[in-house]
């Protein structure tokens, strides 16, 4: 199994992934209205082996600015993981956690700059999303996995999945996206890139009893 | 009407007379942009990775500093682009997370930079000019006609090197 490359995973590897993908997904989004105080709907979560091209298109377009929180695992499971998000729901959901202290609507969430304090506070919600869906990943899988202090990368989407992509790119041509869409009463759209090394693949899809 | 061909990630593409290539938000993977400047052919490379030796899986010769600008120069001269005459401008490279970790992975912009200089330098390739580094994404435009290389960044002024 040591040649194993993203190109072979089987269709039964992806309904285990996009099971995982849903149960973390679901817990972040607990935790997410737990944190904002109010109801979050969720949908099921799409699960997609990318090529690199693809990549850009599917969150909307190289250029457009997004906000992404990049953590490191460790433990049982080694790798790193990206939560990444539009610019505007960042402002939205910032807003919503200071009781609309930043007084921003639609119209104005796009362009809006984040201070250090928005920054804390998006760097906060990912941290508490992140978590929530490690935490799943861990109580599903019995694997000890400890993520990293966050950080915080606010940039072109193209320039910020590269890191991901890079480190996919060292396994394969592909890159495996858990795309959530979130919505209380503004639809969110949010993405999940979890990159195992492909020892820690073996081990949740072993532990999960596929392999 | 000139037009301006998208490049992809762990892709390449190659131009001639008023069109232009660009590929969107570069982080750390590197532009490379070469050109003939006597017959304005030229091209641009989006790199990701600065070895195609050091990892099993490197079919995709264009994801890899090396093998990357080998084939980019193959094409120019290919069509019609003269192999002695050829110049370049690279971009990107950045740093995008601040890490203080291990692993070689974080600094995979700053290997992407040098692997590249290394094997431009290895084909006697002179860089002309570089914008690399930083903490950074990079959208870039190359006009091999000009050999103008448009660099914009989020909250900079758009700058050409």
């Amino acid at each position: 199994m040591k040649d194993l490359s993203m190109e072979q995973l089987t269709q039964e590897y992806f309904d285990v992934l996009r099971e995982l993908g849903n149960i973390g997904a679901g817990n972040a989004t607990t935790a997410l209205a737990q944190m904002i105080g109010c109801k979050v709907d969720m949908s099921v979560p799409k699960v997609r082996l990318l090529e690199f091209q693809e990549l850009g298109e599917i969150v909307g377009g190289e250029d457009q600015i997004m906000v992404s929180i990049y953590l490191q695992v460790e433990g049982d499971i080694e790798g790193s993981m990206m939560f990444i998000l539009s610019k505007s729901a960042a402002a939205h959901l910032v807003n919503k956690l200071m009781c609309g202290m930043l007084g921003i609507d639609e119209m104005k969430a796009e362009e809006y700059t984040f201070g250090e304090m928005e920054c804390s506070a998006i760097k906060e919600v990912g941290n508490i999303i992140t978590g929530a869906y490690l935490n799943a990943l861990s109580g599903l899988t019995n694997l000890k996995i400890y993520p990293s202090v966050p950080q915080l990368g606010i940039d072109m989407a193209g320039a910020l999945l590269s890191v991901p992509a890079i480190e996919f790119g060292i396994l394969g041509d592909n890159i495996l996206l858990i795309q959530t869409k979130f919505s209380d009463d503004v639809e969110l759209d949010g993405y999940f890139i979890l990159i195992p090394d492909m020892e820690s693949y073996e081990k949740i899809l072993t532990t999960l009893g596929v392999m | 009407m000139s037009e301006v061909i998208k490049v992809g990630m762990a892709d390449l593409k190659t131009c001639r007379g008023d069109d232009g290539v660009t590929t969107l938000g570069l982080g750390s993977c590197v532009g490379i942009a070469i050109r003939d400047p006597a017959t304005g052919i030229g091209g641009l490379a989006h790199i990701m990775l600065p070895d195609s030796t050091e990892i099993k899986n490197n079919t995709n010769r264009p994801k890899f500093a090396d093998t990357g600008i080998e084939d980019l120069v193959k094409e120019i001269v290919k069509m019609g682009g003269n192999r002695s005459r050829l110049v370049a401008k690279i971009a990107g490279g950045a740093q995008m997370f601040a890490f203080g970790s291990k692993t070689d992975m974080i600094r995979v912009g700053d290997r992407n930079v040098l692997a590249s200089k290394k094997k431009l330098a290895e084909l006697r390739i002179p860089i002309l000019a570089e914008d690399t580094g930083k903490t950074y994404g990079r959208t870039v435009i190359f006009y091999p006609k000009s050999g103008d290389f448009y660099i914009r960044s989020v909250g900079m002024p758009e700058k050409v090197i």
